[in-house]
């Protein structure tokens, strides 16, 4: 049990902190993990913040590789003629039990090399619940379910083979919305549910639909009501959407005579998968060494390609025909939906506000439609069932989020792991109580704005934060206060300004490793299993150990993963691997700059504490004008008096694991642990023109804040935030996943699935860095890359309220929608 | 389905192959010709990824049948990546991607809009990449990065 979560219990203040430093709040207390050679030591004079490489805008490492067409991703990589492609059958239905499976006529096509069915793979899957199948085993619990495959040497004939499987089902009702499948009536989804392995965190209810609830109870709710002069009192909701990463999923599997299992996936997640593939086919004898995940570039991530999804088919494919590679690749429909979905909620909001304009309690009721198997969205309920106060000082809190099962697709992660969700309810819910008081909402989350060292919903302290500086700069970025002409006499433009937070949500031992290499020409490579998904992981890696070593960025190559030769890495999710893989190569990068100095001090007795590194150099404080270049020494070691040599190729080790974190907490309270780590805050601005005859919206200017801690490369960030901020507001505006009510998705298709093309971008992004340091970050820096999206909704909902004063509780707020709302005035 | 010969140049070497009527363009130049710039999105012409040049115009990949090709000259980013534009260089100096799956097919639209109109204006050139999709950019650091060549051939 870490020792630094109790303290900050016995004392609830009130006032904020003071920020005079004097004071160090407990949880600043892992920095200390770091090695004391913490402190760069690079030129003498050079103090800690003037760092040369760390926070420039470093072009991109795999920039070049990109623009040129050379960057290989899965789907690239060729396997020769002996490849075998893959075609899943699929369930029709959305909640059915399986009666027969007749594959013959599919076997007799020639061509055809294997059919495989769930009775090949009897094999449970799952990252924090397993409660997934390689393929349905009894009862399907979603259209698109994969019940069935057929391996063939081309995919045409696979195609063509899986149209004449031919299985039949007994319909069972499907359960599509998450409140009615809590009615005592409603269908079991997941009978077994009271048997399925999960994670302590979670709590299960046997024989009913919910698989997960989340409960906080901080304070008193009761009284914290009856001291409000006002209670405001509402209902939001959110549908499904999908992350639409350009490139869908693949998987190549290859499982070889000798037992070995290699696969090659479009994921976020290489060892994650590694772990999944060996637990689930450890039934064939499959050990974890012998299982091998290597992850190229991925075409974007944004949690789709997170622990495993369809990857699972082609591990266990592989292993029906031994000897041959198989592949798995999912068309632009199946991205849609048999892949992640992030999760539609019904969110019932009841807030106790004073008239002075301070919240007195908030009652927050999440109820998630989670889809027919939660093993990765279950942990997107529990993420928001610990933060959905948003980043307010509320004392009386009771928050209950519920994850339940229903007849559609899986839901799971996808920026902004449920905050983009919770916070559509919750920031219209402020805005709104703000106006009831006529107060401005922007002074009105001031006054409530979190602040450091106030107490979370768990019980934990509040890590040190930009927040007022974010809504500050905000607020200024789009004049708030000051109104803005419409361009016609038709338009109306409206305002808004909203917060955010997130918190990385990981399993408390979610941890990061890092290999670093010397060459001979003192050039690097970095072994990392954080994955570039987009966001320039490898640049700024790079960029961390260019600063600790003196070694220019352009002599480091960062490799993607391969499970065999990089090392361990729990995910690259969570907006964490800034964080936890940079603390990794920071280490490895600091582990490698001793050796360095211990091999010099060795054989030229200078003692370590003069030396220093500068431009791929050793240099000696007490020696003016003495130097080592690397190249000299760094893989031949360095040639003593008796012409012995010392030292050797240097290489760097470094382990990163958040070691005061911890997920066990009463259930019935949330209190006692300490899951998250820290939380990013900002704050997000928008001016808005609404067409009042068409009720269509026009992004004029959006401006969004965000507390990184310590910017490694600005360019970077506001490249998140640029894409982020569309991401968000495409939700908002443009996308939804429609169902029908037989459970089928309606519109799988970049042609009725609209996402933003480049003329529908806002005229205007402003990203607004803010640097309040994360003591235990590299070099200060947080987590920011789910953060850009989060805020997009609910500024849009509450800035169409200020245009035209319809406010909207159910998103999207497509043209249609706000039309609609103006004509029934 | 019975094979048919085609024959076209591709990157300026001429190729003969068998295909079937219903292979595509894309598919002969990946899984047959082991050309992967251009890549397989949707497969349906709504994202772009898969778009070449067809006798100097863009064209997507995935809609243009084996047969189609008989006779055309293909150009894929391969080719033009022999000896990079500045359209190139500005891309990767503004860190106008990220995942960069969607880069082969701006860049080639983009290329063809430069062609066609030296100083296009802002409006053009979000027209000219509408149909080409990315999911991580928000697309302002790619227009920008078009922006900033064309003002410098005009110059």
């Amino acid at each position: 049990m870490p020792e630094l979560k109790t303290k900050p219990h016995s004392k609830r203040n009130h006032e904020p902190p003071k920020h005079d430093g004097s004071k160090k709040p407990a949880w600043v207390k892992p920095a200390l993990e770091l090695p004391p050679q913490e402190t760069p030591r690079t030129a003498p004079e050079a103090s800690q913040t003037a760092y040369k490489v760390v926070g420039t805008s470093a072009e991109r490492i795999d920039g070049w590789e990109k623009v040129t067409g050379a960057a290989k991703f899965t789907d690239d990589i060729e396997f020769g003629p002996g490849l075998l492609y893959a075609c899943v059958v699929e369930s029709p239905h959305a909640h059915a039990k399986i009666k027969r499976i007749d594959t013959r006529a599919a076997e007799k096509v020639p061509g055809v090399v294997k059919v495989a069915t769930g009775k090949d793979f009897p094999f449970k899957f799952g990252l924090y619940m397993k409660d997934r199948y390689v393929f349905a085993q009894d009862r399907v619990r979603f259209v698109g379910e994969q019940v069935a495959a057929v391996i063939a040497c081309d995919p045409k004939t696979a195609k063509r083979a899986a149209a004449l499987v031919k299985a039949d089902y007994e319909v069972l009702p499907p359960v599509l919305d998450p409140v009615k499948a809590l009615e005592k009536d409603s269908a079991l989804i997941h009978p077994d549910l009271g048997k399925y392995a999960h994670v302590p965190w979670f709590f299960p209810k046997a024989k009913t639909n919910i698989a997960h609830w989340r409960k906080i109870r901080k304070g008193d709710v009761e009284k914290g009501f009856r001291e409000a002069d006002f209670i405001l009192e509402d209902t939001y909701t959110v549908p499904r959407y999908a992350h639409c990463a350009i490139e869908p999923h693949s998987a190549i599997g290859l499982f070889d005579a000798s037992g070995r299992l290699s696969m090659w996936t479009a994921s976020q997640s290489p060892f994650t998968q590694r772990h999944g593939f060996a637990e689930a086919l450890s039934g064939l004898g499959l050990s974890h060494k012998d299982v091998r995940v290597i992850t190229p570039y991925v075409g974007g991530g944004f949690g789709g390609k997170a622990g495993i999804s369809m990857e699972i088919l082609g591990a266990a494919l592989a292993t029906a025909v031994k000897g041959q590679p198989v592949k798995v690749m999912w068309s632009r429909a199946q991205e849609f939906y048999n892949t992640y979905q992030r999760q539609g909620v019904v969110a019932k909001v009841k807030l106790g506000v004073k008239k002075n304009g301070l919240i007195t309690a908030l009652e927050h009721t999440l109820y998630w439609d989670a889809g027919a198997y939660v093993e990765y969205g279950a942990n997107v309920v529990n993420a928001v069932g610990l933060s959905a106060t948003g980043p307010y000082k509320i004392d009386n809190v009771k928050i209950d989020s519920l994850c339940v099962y229903t007849n559609l697709p899986p839901g799971g992660p996808y920026r902004g792991f449920g905050y983009s969700e919770f916070f559509f309810g919750l920031e219209s819910h402020i805005t709104r109580a703000a106006r009831q008081l006529k107060m401005d909402p922007v002074a009105f989350r001031r006054k409530n704005a979190i602040r450091e060292g106030d107490i979370l919903t768990y019980g934990a302290p509040m890590n040190p934060n930009g927040l007022l500086e974010a809504i500050d700069k905000t607020a200024a970025a789009i004049e708030w206060g000051k109104p803005q002409k419409p361009s016609g006499p038709d338009k109306a433009v409206g305002k808004s300004l909203v917060l955010f937070w997130k918190a990385p949500a990981m399993p408390p031992n979610a941890s990061s490793c890092a290999f670093l290499k010397f060459n001979e020409d003192a050039s690097l490579n970095i072994l990392v299993s954080g994955m570039e998904i987009g966001q320039g992981l490898l640049t700024v890696m790079a960029q961390i150990a260019s600063e600790i070593l003196t070694v220019p960025v352009s002599k480091i190559r960062v490799e993607t993963p391969d499970t065999d030769r990089n090392p361990y890495e729990w995910q690259t999710v969570a907006s964490h691997v800034t964080w936890g893989c940079g603390n990794a190569v920071k280490r490895a990068a600091l582990d490698a700059r001793e050796q360095i100095f211990d091999v010099v001090q060795r054989t030229l007795h200078l003692s370590k504490d003069s030396l220093y590194l500068e431009d791929a150099k050793v240099k000696c404080r007490t020696k003016p004008g003495w130097e080592l270049p690397f190249e000299s020494f760094i893989i031949a070691g360095i040639e003593a008096e008796d012409h012995t040599f010392k030292g050797g190729p240097v290489m760097g080790r470094g382990m990163f694991m958040p070691e005061f974190s911890s997920a066990i907490s009463d259930p019935e309270t949330g209190q006692g642990g300490h899951p998250n780590v820290h939380y990013t805050t900002g704050a997000g601005g928008v001016v808005l023109e609404i067409d009042k005859r068409t009720g269509k919206a026009k992004v004029l200017k959006a401006a969004l804040a965000v507390d990184v801690g310590k910017a490694l490369n600005p360019d970077l960030i506001r490249g998140q935030v640029t894409g982020g901020m569309l991401q968000g507001l495409a939700t908002v505006l443009y996308e939804d996943m429609r169902f029908d009510e037989k459970g089928r998705l309606l519109n799988p298709s970049f042609s009725d699935y609209k996402i933003p093309t480049a003329l529908d971008i806002p005229e205007v992004v402003i990203p607004i860095i803010v640097e309040s340091a994360q003591p235990d970050g590299p070099f200060g820096a947080r987590g920011m890359g789910e953060h850009t999206m989060i805020p997009a909704a609910a500024m849009v909902a509450n800035a169409v309220e200020d245009a035209v004063g319809a406010r909207i509780k159910s998103m999207p707020l497509t043209a249609e929608k706000i039309a609609l709302e103006l004509n029934k005035k | 389905m019975k094979k048919v010969s085609i024959q076209f140049k591709l990157n300026g070497v001429l190729r003969q192959l068998k295909a079937a009527p219903n292979d595509t363009l894309l598919e002969l130049l990946r899984d047959k010709l082991g050309v992967k710039s251009p890549k397989t999105g949707c497969d349906r012409g709504d994202c772009g990824t898969c778009t070449v040049f067809m006798d100097g115009r863009t064209v997507r990949a995935c809609l243009v049948l084996a047969p189609e090709a008989d006779g055309r000259e293909i150009t894929t980013l391969e080719a033009i990546s022999k000896n990079p534009s500045p359209l190139q260089k500005e891309f990767a100096k503004r860190n106008s991607f990220q995942c960069g799956f969607c880069a082969p097919g701006i860049v080639l639209s983009a290329t063809e809009l430069l062609k066609k109109n030296k100083r296009p204006t802002r409006e053009e050139i979000q027209e000219a990449i509408a149909g080409n999709l990315c999911r991580c950019t928000g697309y302002t650091p790619i227009i920008e990065a078009i922006e900033a060549v064309a003002g410098k051939r005009g110059a």
